[in-house]
């Protein structure tokens, strides 16, 4: 610290990334800071609190179970089919929440980057923090619904952080080109929620991904979701569902695409954030 | 050893076409990607000029330096480019041109209790403001108890913000930023706001900091703030610096006196364009003895003296308000007066056309000195049509003679005022 204080700032039209990343470990108390309070801002405010983080996956569940379980007959493998439906939740709605939330995220915090200097890049990270919170909430769930029915995971359980990890590239990928695209054009706001909805239904949320015919399998995994879907169910329905592994490297591939340009777009226009924001 | 060196600094905005900032939308991006394809198609290749967007240099060529401990005032009119340039040191947004060198931690406190939270408490707001600040989470913990004795909320830190009053809020903000630890501090007119004993406190606090040998740049519209606390004196005008001077007070009277408006003048007569409106456009603004002619300065304080508004109003609004505010030569406002002040029932009756408003300035008030008289304008609780201090057209009037016929009163006295006042004696024990 003592020896940072000596080193000289220097403000360009362009330029200064090395100085980006030492900035952005300097602000990693801001981070645990910012999350912390989206957090508590979160369960503070709303009369439902963390009510809310569960009653939306739970009212998901039992819709997609009656619709395309009973309705629909749809196969479920040997697990049962809420159980089916709740294991593939856990990884969506950790997307649709941090994809929302870290999407709006810079317009939200606009009184803070017109003020204030630090790397821009807390504050997505931050808000996608809050969708880990809502997702640690709905595991609790899941334990309950696995113990009402009787079906307890296996040793595949353990790889659950892997695809997990793979969740939040994916978040943070597409919720970096989201905030800044908003802070741009200020009516992808409304553009935001609607694709969040279209992936719902062109991932296999409410289904299981077998249904879909061989040969378009791998078009089908081009929606990386698709493959941390695939693995949320493989590692916590004991197998019963096989891993198509194409599909799993592709989305590791195209997550990795969407994360880096995510990266690259936001960093190019960060600097003009407070310009336009 | 400078720490601060900018050189030739600039900052452009682009404005619409409409004169607003430029405002992204996708809907426009779409539809102007299908026009330039239409043209393509069309093969009709000339653009329309009328959706090109203007410039705006908020900043142009600005180069000074700053000494490490040198506290700094940053003066000038809304809009001439302190704000920016703050923003600029302080790496919220880049400049367009030029280069600036800071050595040293900068620390920036340009909102009070940016990011402070309602639903937070005090405690939870120290910490969550001290990591937006820059701070890290050992440092508020070293701090915390110095900040809280500072702010004097200590009885409220577990109540969430919310329920503060504003005064609390802004003790307890400004607490948490007088306690970063930066080589340099850049404060954006914090303290236009909070009351008078704060505003000491805080004042104290700056000079403190100044005295440790850290750098302080201060932008402020309180002339008697810079003079007190600054060493040196930035002046800004239209983006470019104006002036700069370690003779702080010569660079405050020449903002207030003569620097934009040349020698100080008893008169304003609007050139037509300026403060176009329906409600009250200003023709003319003077002192005058009354019956419309010029009064020649300096006045006596025993004198006649009027002030004279002309005007023109093409819309009747009964919320209009005209008048005048009037500043010392530090440009501390002495008072203002609009011609709404008495009862309802005794207001001058304006409606459509030219109007002539007079008003006598009090004699035997004001102490000798220079003053800067401006016309203020509004509607009653909407806008400003002339704002004292931002946009409002201003002339000067000097006092000089007359404060008393007592031979024990023949010159200036100090303070603001030089009322004559009455004085009474019965024997003691009577009363």
């Amino acid at each position: 610290m003592a020896k940072e204080q000596e080193r000289e700032i220097i403000i360009r039209p362009e330029g200064g990334l090395n100085r980006y990343w030492r900035d952005f470990w300097q602000y990693r108390d801001l981070l645990s800071f910012l999350t912390w309070r989206d957090v508590l801002a979160r369960y503070k405010q709303t009369v439902l609190g963390v009510a809310w983080s569960l009653i939306r996956p739970i009212v998901t569940m039992v819709v997609f179970t009656l619709v395309f379980g009973k309705l629909a007959g749809l196969p479920s493998g040997d697990a049962p089919y809420p159980v089916l439906v709740y294991a593939a939740l856990l990884p969506w709605q950790f997307f649709s929440v941090s994809v929302s939330e870290s999407g709006n995220s810079l317009v939200n915090n606009a009184n803070l980057i017109t003020k204030v200097y630090f790397p821009r890049l807390i504050i997505p990270i931050g808000a996608l923090a809050v969708g880990l919170v809502d997702f640690l909430v709905s595991v609790v769930v899941y334990a309950g619904l696995m113990a009402y029915y009787g079906f307890l995971p296996d040793w595949r359980i353990a790889t659950v952080p892997l695809f997990l990890l793979l969740a939040i590239g994916v978040s943070l990928g597409f919720g970096l080109w989201f905030a800044a695209l908003m802070v741009k054009y200020r009516d992808f706001r409304h553009v935001l929620p609607f694709l969040v909805q279209v992936g719902l239904f062109l991932s296999p949320v409410g289904f299981n991904s077998a249904i879909v015919p061989e040969k378009w399998r791998i078009l089908y995994s081009l929606n990386p979701m698709v493959g941390v879907i695939d693995g949320f169910r493989w590692a916590l329905l004991r197998g019963t569902t096989p891993l198509y592994l194409p599909g799993v490297f592709l989305s590791v591939g195209l997550t990795s695409i969407v994360l880096w340009g995510g990266i690259r777009y936001f960093r190019r226009t960060e600097q003009a954030f407070a310009d336009v924001i | 050893m400078s720490a601060i060196i900018v050189e030739g600094l600039g900052k452009r905005y682009l404005l619409s076409h409409r004169g607003r900032m430029v405002e992204g939308y996708l809907r426009d991006a779409i539809t102007s990607a299908a026009r330039s394809l239409g043209r393509a198609l069309s093969l009709r290749g000339k653009g329309s000029g009328d959706e090109r967007d203007e410039e705006f240099w908020a900043l142009s060529d600005v180069s000074f330096r700053i000494e490490e401990g040198e506290r700094v005032g940053i003066i000038g009119r809304n809009g001439a480019g302190k704000s920016t340039l703050l923003k600029i040191l302080s790496r919220i947004t880049r400049p367009t041109t030029g280069e600036v060198r800071i050595r040293g931690r900068a620390a920036s406190l340009l909102e009070v209790g940016t990011g402070f939270h309602g639903e937070l408490t005090g405690r939870e707001n120290i910490f969550l403001n001290g990591a937006i600040l820059g701070m890290t989470k050992a440092e508020i913990h070293r701090k915390f108890d110095a900040i809280v004795d500072f702010s004097g909320v200590e009885r409220f830190l577990d109540t969430p913000v919310k329920r503060y009053s504003s005064g609390m809020y802004v003790r307890l903000a400004f607490a948490v930023a007088a306690h970063l630890e930066s080589d340099i501090l850049l404060v954006d007119e914090v303290l236009a706001v909070g009351d008078a004993e704060f505003q000491k406190k805080c004042l104290g606090k700056m000079e403190d900091i100044g005295k440790e040998g850290r750098t302080v740049l201060f932008v402020s519209h309180n002339m008697n703030a810079i003079e007190q606390l600054c060493t040196k004196c930035l002046l800004l005008d239209k983006g470019r610096l104006a002036l700069q001077s370690n003779d702080v007070r010569s660079v405050i009277t020449d903002y207030l006196y003569g620097f934009e408006s040349g020698p100080a003048v008893s008169e304003w007569s609007s050139s037509g364009e300026e403060f176009r409106n329906p409600w009250f456009r200003p023709v003319r603004f003077a002192i005058t003895d009354g019956r419309g002619r010029k009064r020649p300065m300096p006045v006596a304080n025993n004198e006649e003296a009027w002030i004279w508004v002309e005007g023109e109003i093409t819309e009747a609004d009964p919320a209009l308000k005209v008048g005048y505010a009037i500043f010392s030569d530090d440009g501390l406002l002495l008072y203002w007066t609009f011609h709404t002040d008495l009862p309802e029932s005794k207001w001058p009756a304006l409606g459509k056309g030219t109007w002539i408003l007079r008003s006598r300035i009090p004699p035997k008030l004001l102490n000798e000195g220079s003053y800067r008289v401006e016309l203020i304008g509004m509607l009653h609780r909407r806008i400003w049509l002339f704002e004292p201090a931002v946009n409002a057209p201003g002339i000067y009037m000097t006092i000089w003679g007359g404060l008393s016929n007592s031979p024990y009163w023949m010159e200036r006295r100090p303070g603001l005022f030089a009322p004559v006042m009455e004085w009474t004696a019965s024997p003691a024990g009577s009363a």
